[in-house]
């Protein structure tokens, strides 16, 4: 049986110190720039507090994990060089990459940290994950969420490291680190600015009658009806009219959420080495729940037991939740 | 929880005239105190607002005769109470139920799950909105027990009887 880690989100020291009581086993953090794919405002980490925050983390056995997730645009390579040489003098336990650059820069600067391959990278084949492994001494992969667990499984014989899954929040289908619909309608880059859908260009307008409208960049993204429930302003939840689709579609995915709480004990058979749950820019409220309700789930299974799976419904977005690829392909 | 429908459909005492300016008058001591207290024990506030610290938020709780005009400038802190009818316009409006506004404050509730339900409203300046829930979500306690704690036992009292007739409504 694999070791079945909980990996868990911080965006800020108090939700960092949050998840480390709650049981994590590592939390992933980031600086606030642009050299992690939650550059949100008023998120993320000083290097002051990063550095306070892995001492809190290590007095408790918990790992710290530092995303450098996003790719440098050309020439502007140093903030990412410079977030890597605080981040090994700090002490972080790994480094989370997606950009083959920043990777090499690591590898070869910081050989003693471990590096993650981040699901930016997007690397969802043995070939590819085996090209990081051996190039660049990655230990842990984390996997795009658009794979069976028999593919998992399959893709667990053939590579050298361990592997990281999502278990519960965000269910993005765009293949990440190559998304460029946020780019498209704000100017702004998911990918190497670290924002999708940048709060600066979503608006949301309420209407006489109770309904809800969403915009991002002035596109209308969806509108809720007064009862209905709400989702995040990203283009691949939006809802769309066409030609032969007039009363409103979601094209790509409806707003939802991941929760494969059902899911653990077939993932760690598969081999998966750890539990990731998507959220640093959620709450304390979020870190907490969810955090505390995947400890108690992963510590039955460790004993033998059945697993004890809160009900999550309430934190997940549209109030609503799937296994998505990990269950069936056929999910939508 | 309040439904959209709670929000839009208020009684019209609720969005000014005079019991709304008195219920102003009455409480505006009380804010004063209260957001000077917090924001010198929670400094660190101020630096995750950024370019936010001179933004106009209105927060506006459905049931209450007022809505809630804050102005997080470290150097010129404003936090008064205004009829609905005497808003300024523009910056960030944060709208929901007393409860749940001093719940998301203190982290017991999620901001997002709030938003998703439709229990929590936002509209005008999503950045600035953006950047004070992560402001306040960084702070340590619970700035409704701070509040009640500053005015001792019948602060609490009323604390704690606010918090049993939302768990009974």
């Amino acid at each position: 049986m694999s070791l079945a880690e909980l990996i868990c989100p911080a965006g800020t020291p108090a939700a960092l110190r949050t998840a480390v009581d709650a049981g994590a086993d590592a939390v992933y953090c980031g600086f606030q720039d642009a050299t992690n794919a939650r550059n949100f405002p008023g998120l993320n980490f000083t290097p002051e507090e990063l550095a306070e925050a892995v001492v809190y983390a290590h007095a408790k056995g918990t790992k710290v994990l530092l995303a450098l997730n996003t790719y440098p645009p050309a020439g502007k390579v140093d903030l990412w060089r410079q977030a890597a040489d605080t981040g090994a003098r700090i002490g972080v336990d790994a480094f989370i990459v997606a950009d083959m650059g920043v990777a090499e820069y690591i590898a070869r600067t910081h050989p003693g940290v471990r590096l993650h391959l981040s699901v930016q990278a997007a690397a969802s084949s043995p070939e590819a994950i085996r090209y990081y492994c051996e190039h660049f001494g990655v230990k842990r992969i984390v996997l795009p969420r658009i794979l069976t667990i028999p593919e998992i499984r399959a893709i667990r014989k053939e590579i050298p490291c361990e592997i990281e899954t999502f278990i519960f929040g965000n269910h993005g289908l765009m293949v990440e680190g190559r998304c460029s619909l946020t780019n498209y309608l704000t100017g702004q880059s998911t990918n190497m600015d670290g924002v999708c859908s940048p709060a600066s260009d979503v608006e949301y307008t309420r209407h006489a009658d109770g309904s809800m409208s969403s915009q991002l960049a002035g596109f209308t993204i969806d509108c809720f009806g007064p009862e209905e429930k709400a989702g995040y302003p990203t283009i691949c939840k939006g809802r769309y009219t066409a030609p032969h689709r007039s009363e409103g579609y979601y094209a790509f995915e409806e707003p939802v959420s991941l929760n494969l709480s059902r899911l653990l004990p077939e993932l760690i058979d598969a081999g998966v080495h750890a539990f990731k749950i998507e959220g640093r820019q959620r709450s304390k409220s979020y870190v907490r729940g969810v955090v505390s309700a995947f400890r108690r789930a992963v510590d039955d299974i460790r004993e033998g037991r059945p697993a004890d799976i809160a009900d999550l419904i309430a934190l997940t977005e549209g109030q609503k939740q799937t296994q998505g690829a990990f269950e069936t392909k056929k999910w939508r | 929880m309040a439904t959209s429908s709670d929000i839009s459909h208020r009684p019209s005492w609720r969005n000014g005239g005079v019991v709304s300016r008195l219920a102003c008058a009455t409480v505006q001591p009380l804010l004063s105190r209260v957001v000077r207290r917090i924001a010198a024990r929670h400094t660190s506030l101020f630096a995750r607002l950024g370019p936010h610290q001179g933004t106009d938020y209105l927060i506006d709780p459905v049931e209450l005769p007022f809505a809630l005009h804050l102005r997080p400038d470290p150097k010129n802190l404003l936090f008064r109470a205004v009829p609905r009818d005497a808003m300024p316009r523009g910056g960030a409006v944060i709208r929901g139920r007393f409860l749940l506004l001093l719940e998301l404050i203190d982290s017991e509730e999620d901001g997002d799950a709030a938003f998703f339900s439709r229990d929590l409203e936002v509209t005008g300046d999503t950045e600035a909105v953006v950047r004070l829930r992560n402001a306040l979500d960084d702070m340590d306690g619970s700035i409704a027990d701070e509040t009640a704690e500053m005015f001792g036992p019948p602060g609490r009292a009323v604390l704690a009887r606010l918090r049993r007739s939302y768990g009974n409504s």
